[in-house]
């Protein structure tokens, strides 16, 4: 069947081509269509029957001449050839080459959609990554294995916190990063692309990167390849070859919007904000595809980034991210325009998995507490500012006036930091101690009393 | 035998005459098992429990002849199970670190020789019906698994076997049916997942669950038999809260239904079940608990499954005589998965999406919790907690609303309160419980017959700030009275105090109906005083100033539910602390002393 062209495409509209009379097609197999022209592209059968085979193209199917287009069906899924020769390469969306380099030979093609993990061969994650950020690794700790993705809006710096997460990603008590990095971009600009692979290069970690590229320009069905490519070749060498991997893929957004693009076309009946009913399972098939394996070295840590259309965090997209990741770091408008960078708005942000990775024989004992503290205060402390707001500074009482003050240092001092700025956890902890001693001890009830005695650097 | 005519996704359509609705299938090389959902003539529709790529039309397609059903029988306590029922720890002996497609494992393990022990009532020649015990099994050490007959079932015991040792799949005794067969009795039975288990009558439910969680007990109760829903927007604490609920709840028996959650979560509930132990036996909690896992990148047909699976054995468990806590997370999924199939099917949406019959799966699904009295005539309850992850946190979405009108307890969890770390993030004007009244009968009962009057009060005193805060938000402080201060500054203590509990801490995770009273009626008692001192003119500021109010915030985690006699101590040490105040300003008029400063 691999070698049969078939020229018996009977409609096409909108990136689908309908095939006739092609019996005994897989579902999921690949197809490579050959236009009037000697073009290949690529597709895959996505609804078979005997009668009717629809094959989605990745290149779309303008200029198609349906009396002149020859199918094959390649009668395997999509595979992604895999050796230990992918580090530091560039490839497309589909797997294919993109620096100039020969494409990879091997022998062992793995299927890019993968299999689920089975729940009990899970690991669960616990070592805490330290990503030098004070507003994460404090109050929003990385685990090795966790997906934790960056909730931003248009204009915000994310792409400058991910590479910076890349570069200064290390766990405790080892030496230097040894992260390899798989690096997914979809629908991202040329710009965007460049920023990263420039960054890579000069913090000289590029032959510890495999990227992934779709660019804004590129076929769209091809996005909804990439992140799944990207993830294949990220088990590989985190599950085969034993690294500790950390994927970061930008922008999901953009992959929803493929994906909503071509279930319209599929005719799929839409659900909210014209998403197809499938985009939860969608993307947990992606974001799941991080973690650890029982008795395996190799992890999974991912860090999506996701633009929330007009930074309104209930769009579905990032709502339904959130309900499948562990936990978001959400980059807000408001502290950007202070100039505060990185702009990390802590109460909305969340780390599930902080609570198994820090504290005694993690981080530091008192992690925890310190963490719920800073919660508390600030949230606080936002309360008493929004009075201020109301009935003007001069009003209030002393013990708000220092409360502000703390408001204050604490965004300026604890988050913002600089960009090549590398605090160790013990900075870390060590800030929030001194910011924490511009409050009232009694006020610090998320503290003990012993932690109080030791660290708290102000009198009663 | 059928074949393959197209493949759509999870639908596959299949030349199969004579086929029935609900039917199980296998398809293809793969043996890919799913259920017809629809017929047309010679051709039926089937839903796969697996992913559908690389079947051709024109493979081979068989029915299996039974509907989709569970095994029910020794065996099931302290596994994991798929959405399907398949045990995972022995699909990934058998299949890696993925799940492979096709792979076929018995529920119950075949060759694990449990010791039964025949009741001795039953003897050759009596009357058997359905539902009625055999005898029993030790299943772990907390749990005597009872041995059922097959429900349906109506005849005469021929013989049944001594006790001794025999795997689930050995004849255990011979029954005469009504129209003359006679059939094998095993220690384990097959039961169809979407047809509710019979039992005699429904019973009132009457002893709230206690699940050691303060605002849930004290505030919202929830009764054995009962429905609760705990909505909340992702990040608000959902899962956290039900970890906690099946941890601590005095239930005998907690299934856990992850339907669509992520894997690292179930990974922690494997790894730290089997550490913990049961409150109240003191036995290792996974004795009492079983797990049902379709996580969220698993197929999603499966999923729509898993709370069948997950419902079933839980009747079957209640039919045992056992009270059994099901926790569903997260149903929104479940309904989501219900919105996908039917999706592809091309029915035609109704609100976001969902289908026309969402609401009435729903309430089936719900109403299937309950006490009864057991066809042999015990009495077992099943109590249905499902979690709701609305899109947005928005509560007016379809699967939230529906479910509000079905279940009687509403534990909402609010965004900001856990954006605050407030935990449990439960907002308490949102929540109701249509419980309260059978609970007070049992709190008046077993702890203190104010219960009732001291938790309305409680609840009155934290509307109340809620007004007064707004009015703080417009005007500041400085602009309310002493008294409403004061209620300000109690409420803030009975939030802080009694209402967040830390599930990491040791101490503050469990707190018994003893241990919460006492807090409630402690932190009521400093309010009382304060509220008795402004009134003879004392201002709030200087009540907010005292050690004690930051004292009685740190109870909680100070004193265990065991080590309740030291904290009773300090509570009455209550009065002594608002001594000296009393003495200064009980001599004095309070005009006088209102005017200075």
């Amino acid at each position: 069947m691999k070698n049969i062209e078939f020229r018996t495409a009977t409609s096409a509209q909108g990136g689908l081509v309908v095939m006739g009379g092609v019996p005994g097609v897989a579902a999921g197999s690949r197809v490579q269509l050959r236009d009037h022209a000697g073009r290949i592209r690529s597709g895959l059968v996505i609804r078979a029957s005997d009668d009717a085979v629809l094959v989605e193209v990745f290149e779309g199917t303008d200029e198609l001449d349906l009396e002149r287009t020859w199918v094959r069906f390649l009668d395997e899924p999509f595979k992604l050839p895999l050796s230990r020769d992918i580090m530091g390469r560039v490839f497309n969306g589909s797997g294919l080459p993109r620096d100039g380099r020969p494409p990879i030979i091997s022998a062992d093609r793995r299927d890019i959609n993968g299999e689920p993990l089975n729940p009990a061969a899970r690991a669960y994650p616990r070592e805490f990554i330290q990503t030098g950020i004070s507003a994460i690794d404090g109050m929003n700790s990385l685990t090795r294995g966790q997906k934790l993705p960056i909730f931003s809006g248009g204009g915000l710096p994310h792409n400058r916190v991910a590479a910076q997460i890349v570069r200064q990603a290390k766990l405790l008590g080892e030496e230097a990063a040894e992260f390899v990095v798989v690096f997914a971009a979809f629908g991202a600009s040329h710009a965007d692309a460049r920023f990263f692979q420039e960054s890579f290069e000069e913090s000289g970690v590029l032959n510890k990167v495999v990227m992934f590229l779709n660019l804004a320009d590129e076929p769209v069905i091809e996005r909804l390849l990439t992140p799944r490519a990207a993830l294949t070749a990220a088990e590989y060498l985190a599950f085969d070859l034993d690294h500790h991997v950390l994927v970061v893929m930008t922008d999901m957004t953009a992959y929803a919007e493929a994906l909503r693009e071509v279930a319209v076309l599929r005719g799929d009946v839409p659900a909210r904000k014209g998403y197809p009913g499938y985009l939860y399972s969608d993307l947990a098939e992606l974001y799941e595809r991080a973690g650890r394996i029982k008795n395996r070295r190799g992890s999974i840590t991912m860090i999506p980034v996701l633009s929330m259309p007009s930074d309104d965090i209930t769009h579905p997209i990032p709502d339904l991210t959130g309900y499948i990741t562990e936990g978001q770091i959400v980059l807000g408008r408001e502290l950007a325009n202070q100039g505060v960078y990185p702009p990390v708005t802590v109460l909305p942000s969340l780390s599930r998995l902080m609570k198994d990775g820090v504290g005694k024989n993690f981080t530091r004992e008192d992690h925890p507490h310190v963490a719920s503290q800073l919660f508390a205060s600030y949230a606080k402390a936002l309360e008493v500012r929004g009075l201020a707001a109301i009935i003007g500074a001069e009003e209030l009482s002393d013990a708000d006036r220092r409360t502000l003050q703390f408001a204050d240092a604490f965004e300026r001092r604890f988050i913002g930091q600089g960009e090549d700025e590398d605090r160790s956890v013990h900075e870390t902890l060590n800030l929030a101690w001194d910011l924490l001693s511009m409050l009232p001890p009694e006020s610090l009830i998320r503290v003990s009393e012993d932690e109080l005695a030791k660290y708290h650097k102000g009198t009663a | 035998m059928g074949k393959i005519l197209e493949i759509n996704g999870p639908l596959v359509k299949l030349e199969l005459p004579q086929t029935v609705i609900g039917e199980q299938v296998r398809v293809g090389r793969l043996g890919l098992v799913g259920e017809v959902i629809g017929r047309d003539g010679d051709t039926a529709l089937a839903q796969l429990y697996e992913d559908t790529a690389g079947l051709r039309p024109g493979e081979v397609a068989e029915g299996l002849g039974w509907p989709l059903s569970v095994e029910l029988g020794p065996g099931l306590l302290g596994a994991i199970f798929d959405g399907v029922q398949r045990p995972l720890q022995a699909v990934w002996e058998q299949s890696g670190d993925r799940i492979a497609r096709g792979v076929a494992v018995p529920a119950l393990p075949r060759d694990t020789r449990w010791h039964f022990v025949p009741d001795p009532a039953r003897q050759a020649g009596s009357a058997l019906i359905g539902g009625d015990v055999l005898g029993s099994v030790q299943e772990t050490a907390s749990i005597r698994h009872r041995i059922l007959t097959p429900p349906l079932l109506k005849g005469e015991l021929l013989e049944l076997a001594p006790e001794g040792d025999y795997t689930v799949e050995e004849a255990i005794g011979r029954v005469k049916l009504a129209d003359g067969r006679i059939e094998k009795l095993q220690l384990f039975h097959r039961w169809p997942v979407r047809t509710p288990r019979p039992f005699r009558q429904r019973d009132h439910a009457v002893a709230p669950l206690i699940t050691g969680q303060r605002i849930l007990d004290t505030f919202y109760p929830l009764l054995k038999g009962g429905k609760a829903a705990i909505p909340g927007p992702f990040g608000a604490g959902k899962t956290m809260l039900q970890q906690q609920i099946a941890r601590w709840c005095n239930a005998e028996i907690v299934i856990y239904v992850g339907c669509g959650e992520r894997g690292n979560e179930l990974t922690d509930v494997l790894e730290s079940m089997p550490l913990l132990t049961d409150p109240h036996t003191g036995r290792p909690l996974m004795e009492r608990t079983l797990l049902v896992a379709n996580t969220s990148n698993m197929p999603v047909v499966a999923r729509e499954a898993s709370i069948y699976v997950g419902i079933t054995i839980a009747e079957y468990f209640r039919d045992q005589g056992y009270d059994v806590v099901m926790v569903a997370d997260s149903t929104s999924r479940w309904a989501e998965a219900l919105r996908e199939v039917a999706g592809r099917l091309g029915q035609m949406p109704v609100e976001e999406g969902y289908p026309a019959y969402l609401g009435s799966r729903l309430a089936a699904f719900y109403e299937r919790a309950g006490r009864v009295e057991t066809c042999a005539g015990d009495h077992g309850s099943v109590t249905l907690i499902g979690a709701v992850s609305p899109p947005g946190g928005d509560f007016s979405e379809p699967v939230t609303s529906h479910t509000k009108e079905i279940i009687q307890t509403f534990w909402a969890l609010s965004k900001e309160l856990a954006d605050a770390r407030h935990y449990p993030a439960v907002d308490w004007l949102e929540s109701f419980s249509g419980y309260v009244g059978s609970a007070a009968k049992w709190w008046a009962q077993h702890v203190d017959p104010n219960w009732e009057r001291d938790r309305a009060e409680a609840l009155d005193l934290l509307a109340a700030s809620e007004e007064l805060q707004r009015i703080v938000n417009l005007v500041g402080v400085e602009a309310l009275s002493s008294e409403q201060r004061w209620t300000l500054e109690a409420a803030g203590l009975i939030k802080e105090g009694l209402l967040q509990q830390a599930a990491t801490d040791e101490v503050d995770s469990f707190a018994s109906p003893e241990k919460q009273y006492a807090l409630l009626a402690a932190l009521l008692e400093i309010y009382r005083h304060g509220q008795k001192l402004v009134k003879l003119g004392a201002p709030a500021r200087r009540l907010i100033q005292m050690p004690l109010l930051a004292q009685a915030r740190r109870w909680k985690s100070q004193h265990s539910s065991d080590d309740l006699a030291a904290l009773q101590a300090k509570i009455a040490a209550i009065p002594d602390a608002f001594e000296p105040l009393l003495q200064e300003y009980a001599l004095a008029p309070s005009t006088t002393r209102e005017a200075t400063p």
